[in-house]
């Protein structure tokens, strides 16, 4: 299996939040054996660069590998043209929280970089200084070509930040159940036509779980959940309750105007995270 | 699922038992139909078509299966406005749109229409409509015939009706008058005499009865004249032939005008929620539990009510009374209903002539009982005690309807619902932000029996409800269901309402439907349906939710102790390798034994600090040792292996028990130790049962399922999980 991330990059502004956004990418580039690019929207400075050093030196202890970018201007143009210049295959980003400090969005630069990016992104609801382990990691496994790398990308991910449990999520749309339950009869056809649906993706989920190599497999407790519900919505309520730590998820096919508006699929977990999000491209 | 049965075999048998019902049925249907038509200012008559047309097409094309057609006591107000403001001839049209329109609302299944309502203001159009009802027909019940504008002139008139009958002079008036109150004390005092052979007849039949044998007393034993005033029989009831003969003519003429169209909504409307709600609550009686399809009903109460407009008839609708009474007669298919349309055209062509031979006040007596029943003091009552704002909603939706109408007294009802949620919870962004949101979650929990666990985010309230009811309603009811509100900040009173319903009719049907998570939602008073949101801080819980009642009721049973409020004193719990890394914040909705040795508890505790804090609720139990043990840990998945790990514990096999050591985890790390401690006895104990994480301290175990709050059954099933462990232990 392919190692799916070798350069990771971060956006940094000086914010309150930037030691612990800082501590949780470096871990994660060297959890991931990855080089990380610091990426900031401004004039170069050897003060900046000074400070930023000095937040990351536990980590340049631990051989990490780090790169400076520096450039002026729009910051989702700067992120987006920087991540392409550098070859940038994961992308994170801060989450917001919400005043009552139980939800977590995302705020609108970031959510611009999210649907434009080419690569993957990665969106940290709570970066925090301490080293907190992830246990439980939940997939989807819609029935797209995507599916399959995001799957297996999973396993890569969790195997290396040492996750114990991936719970693998099929989404079944209430369209694809073509019965209408309207009484006890076609209550019974529908129940009859969930079951055959749910075998079936799980059989699919079965064969893609099959195609990982076993190291990856290795003290992962692997679980499938079938979900008959919206699609990219109800994954992340399932998330939320099953107390997942990280969520990985496609990435949308294309989103335009009317999607904002009638929001599908990605666009409901960034208005509200349930825990961290990675979308896999 | 049963082999099918021989359909048209058990048709037949069941055959005399709905010819039966159907029977008893139709003897409150005359009465109620001449009156509920003449309380409409329409002909008489017209109230027994629609029982007739609609029996007929209903029973043969409806999707329920135990209800009842016919005029409804709803549609009384808008039917009276309709033909005042139109003239009879194109109320007959607009019945005939109304019903095309209730046809359309069948095909695009919007059947869930009155799920869109709260309940409180359902109950306050329903008061509406009982006083409408109850205003106008009690000055005929008192043989006192007036005219006045409005619905409330005739309600701030009854006073000067009492004091005129009690002056009455005439003694065609008395004799009127005196009939009226009987048949109004019949009414009231019918359903408190316990006899069979009178509860055979209906109360409205036994009305009309007795005052045909009046009048045929007078007749032919006293040869007098009948001594009520002419004015206050029933009068103008055509034969048969002459119902078929004579169609009205039935006038479009008004189509163009608002007026003719705002009736035909209100028509609608009210159609579809009376017969929507009655369906609803007949599904509750049947003794076949059998789940109507209300969309389909819908187009055939439609295709009904254009067929009885056509006819000379009104809008027809399922009724709830004689529904029920249908049920308690034993019918079990729709035939009942057919049968009840069969007889009223028997009665009609045979008794027609009797028919005029029934005095007015009689009649009206009957409506105003059944206006008073749906206004009733009673109603008011209870809506207080779910809440003041639920009375708040209740008064503004019954003042309004009274005032200007049906469809704007529904909406303000709504409108002021809304507000008042607003206003309860500070925050309107909490609904614009939330509504579209599919906020529902339903999955099958696989552990287990295969139990639904649905979870419910944001707010839920009449708003958003029927995304909810859509994920129950999938739901065959014989399974296993528990409703989790915790990620809910805020649910209303209509929703705990229909959740209560859905609870009645699992437990019926032989599922369980439970709902969790309400314990730390504050409420305003101590009824079980009232609305409940996230306090901020919890305040000492007054209002038990249903669940922790049912705790107490079982705490009772097993004559265990047992404590709502929150304990900080959690010290016993500190040595359990679980709670190493966490921060234990307080029990609550404490069970335990006499000695304390045996405790199932909902814990709170929550894991990092700071921003990456994560509050759990979880449902544990704990079980305290008169001897030491060695400490193990015992686990299935495996999940939690590694943290026990870092504890320095290692995986322990078992010697000749491959299958058990294959299944779990056994973990500690004195390993001879534990080798010992698990006998044949443990272990063929731990493989029998069903999988719980077990842990011990040394002196006392920690025993858990799920990372959830538990049902009710689920704590039962841990409560005697533990207590057999126990035994097994000290052997």
């Amino acid at each position: 299996m392919l190692k799916p991330f070798d350069h990771i990059g971060i956006g940094v502004a000086f914010s309150p939040n930037l030691k612990a956004n800082l501590y949780e990418t470096a871990r994660l580039s060297i959890f991931l054996k990855a080089k990380l690019f610091l990426i900031h929207v401004g004039e170069k400075s050897a003060d900046k660069e000074e400070k930023l050093k000095t937040f990351l030196t536990p980590f340049i202890a631990e051989n990490l590998d780090y790169e400076f970018v520096f450039k002026d201007g729009d910051p989702v143009d700067v992120i987006l043209s920087s991540s392409e210049e550098k070859k940038i295959d994961l992308l994170i980003l801060g989450a917001l929280q919400r005043e009552n400090f139980v939800n977590y969005y995302v705020g609108s630069i970031a959510r611009k970089i999210t649907r434009k990016a080419k690569c993957s992104v990665l969106l940290l609801i709570k970066p925090s200084v301490e080293c907190i382990s992830c246990e439980h990691v939940v997939v989807n496994g819609l029935q797209d070509p995507r599916t399959k790398k995001t799957i297996s990308s999973a396993f890569f991910i969790s195997k290396q930040l040492g996750a114990s449990r991936i719970t693998i999520v099929e989404e079944i749309g209430q369209k694809q159940v073509a019965v209408k339950v309207d009484d006890d009869k076609s209550l019974r056809r529908a129940t009859i036509a969930k079951e055959i649906l749910r075998r079936k993706e799980d059989s699919r989920v079965q064969r893609i779980i099959s195609d990982i190599p076993e190291t990856y497999k290795e003290h992962i407790t692997i679980k499938t959940q079938p979900i008959f519900g919206k699609r990219g919505y109800s994954i992340g309520h399932y998330a939320q309750v099953a107390r997942a730590d990280l969520l990985i998820m496609n990435a949308p096919s294309n989103t335009t105007f009317w999607d904002r508006l009638f929001p599908h699929d990605i666009e409901h977990i960034l208005t509200e995270l349930p825990t961290d999000v990675l979308i896999i491209r | 699922m049963s082999p099918k049965k021989n359909n048209i075999k058990q048709f037949f048998s069941d055959l005399p038992k709905n010819i039966f019902s159907g029977f008893v049925v139709s003897l409150i249907a005359l009465p109620l139909g001449l009156g509920l038509a003449m309380a409409s200012d329409a002909p008489a008559i017209s109230g027994v078509i629609t029982a007739i047309i609609g029996g007929v097409l209903v029973s043969i094309i409806g999707g329920s299966y135990v209800t009842i057609t016919g005029p409804g006591n709803g549609l009384v107000g808008v039917l009276l406005v309709a033909i005042t403001a139109l003239g009879i001839n194109d109320a007959y049209a607009a019945i005939i749109c109304s019903g095309a329109l209730l046809i359309v609302l069948g095909f695009l299944r919007l059947g869930k229409l009155a799920d869109f309502f709260p309940s409180s203001a359902i109950q306050g159009m329903l008061a509406a409509i009982g006083l409408i009802i109850l205003g106008k027909q009690f000055h005929i019940m008192l043989a006192h015939k007036i005219n006045r504008p409005e619905t409330m002139d005739y309600l701030l008139a009854i006073p000067y009706t009492i004091n005129d009958a009690i002056h009455y002079r005439s003694s065609g008036l008395i004799y009127a008058a005196s009939i009226g109150v009987l048949s109004f004390m019949i009414m009231v005092f019918y359903p408190k005499i316990r006899n069979k052979y009178l509860q055979l007849i209906p109360a409205p039949m036994w009305i009309v009865i007795l005052s045909i044998g009046f009048s045929y007393y007078f007749e032919f034993v006293a040869h007098e004249a009948n001594p009520i005033d002419a004015n206050y029989m029933l009068s103008g009831i055509p034969d048969i032939n002459q119902i078929i003969s004579q169609l009205p003519s039935i006038s479009f003429s008004k189509i163009g005008q608002s007026s003719f169209w705002s009736s035909v909504l209100a028509l609608t409307l009210i159609a579809s929620i009376e017969s929507l709600l009655s369906i609803k609550a007949v599904d509750k009686l049947d003794p076949e539990k059998r789940r109507s399809n209300v969309n389909k009903d819908l187009k055939a109460l439609g295709l009904a009510t254009v067929g009885s407009g056509f006819l000379g008839g009104l809008n027809v609708v399922t009724v709830i009374a004689r529904s029920s009474v249908n049920v308690n007669n034993g019918a079990s298919n729709r035939s009942a209903n057919f049968f009840h349309a069969l007889f009223l055209i028997i009665f009609i062509g045979l008794f027609s002539t009797q028919l005029t031979r029934i005095p007015l006040p009689a009649l009206m007596a009957i409506l105003v009982f059944t206006g008073y029943k749906l206004a009733s003091p009673d109603i008011v009552k209870k809506i207080f005690s779910i809440g003041r704002e639920q009375l708040v909603i209740f008064f503004v939706t019954l003042i309004v309807t009274l005032k200007v109408g049906l469809i704007t007294g529904i909406a303000s009802g709504v409108f002021v619902t809304f507000i008042i949620h607003v206003f309860i919870n500070k925050s309107f962004s909490l609904f614009a932000r939330n509504l579209l949101k599919p906020n529902v979650l339903m999955y099958r929990e696989d552990e287990s029996a295969g139990n639904y666990y649905v979870s419910v985010k944001h707010f839920c309230s009449f708003l958003n409800f029927y995304k909810l009811k859509q994920k129950l309603d999938a739901i065959a009811e014989d399974n296993e269901v528990i409703v989790d509100f915790s990620l809910c900040e805020f649910v209303d009173h209509t929703v705990m309402e229909n959740l209560h319903n859905y609870q009645e009719l699992f437990a019926k049907r032989g599922g369980n439907f439970e709902v969790v998570g309400l314990d730390m939602h504050g409420t305003d008073s101590k009824h079980p349906f009232a609305l409940r949101r996230v306090l901020p801080i919890p305040s000492l819980l007054t209002n038990l939710t249903n669940r922790q009642t049912t705790i107490e009721e079982l705490a009772k049973d097993f004559s265990l102790s047992y404590v709502a409020a929150k304990e900080k004193n959690t010290t016993f719990l500190q040595d359990f390798v679980f709670f190493k890394t966490k921060q234990i914040n307080h029990i609550y909705n404490k069970l335990s034994n006499e000695t304390g040795s045996l405790g199932v508890f909902d814990i709170e505790f929550s894991e990092g600090e700071f921003i990456a804090k994560e509050v759990v609720r979880t449902t544990m139990l704990h079980i305290q040792l008169e001897e030491e043990i060695c400490t193990f840990t015992l686990d299935r998945e495996g999940f939690l292996e590694r943290i026990y790990a870092f504890a320095g514990y290692k995986d322990i096999p078992i010697q000749n028990h491959s299958d058990f050591s294959k299944r779990f985890y056994l973990l500690g790390e004195n390993s001879t130790a534990i080798k010992n401690f698990f006998t044949d006895d443990l272990v063929h104990f731990f493989e029998s049962n069903p999988y719980y994480h077990v842990e011990s301290n040394g002196c006392s175990l920690l025993v858990f399922g799920k990372e959830r709050l538990a049902s009710v059954k689920e704590i039962k099933a841990l409560y005697d999980f533990g207590k057999r462990l126990k035994e097994v232990i000290l052997d």
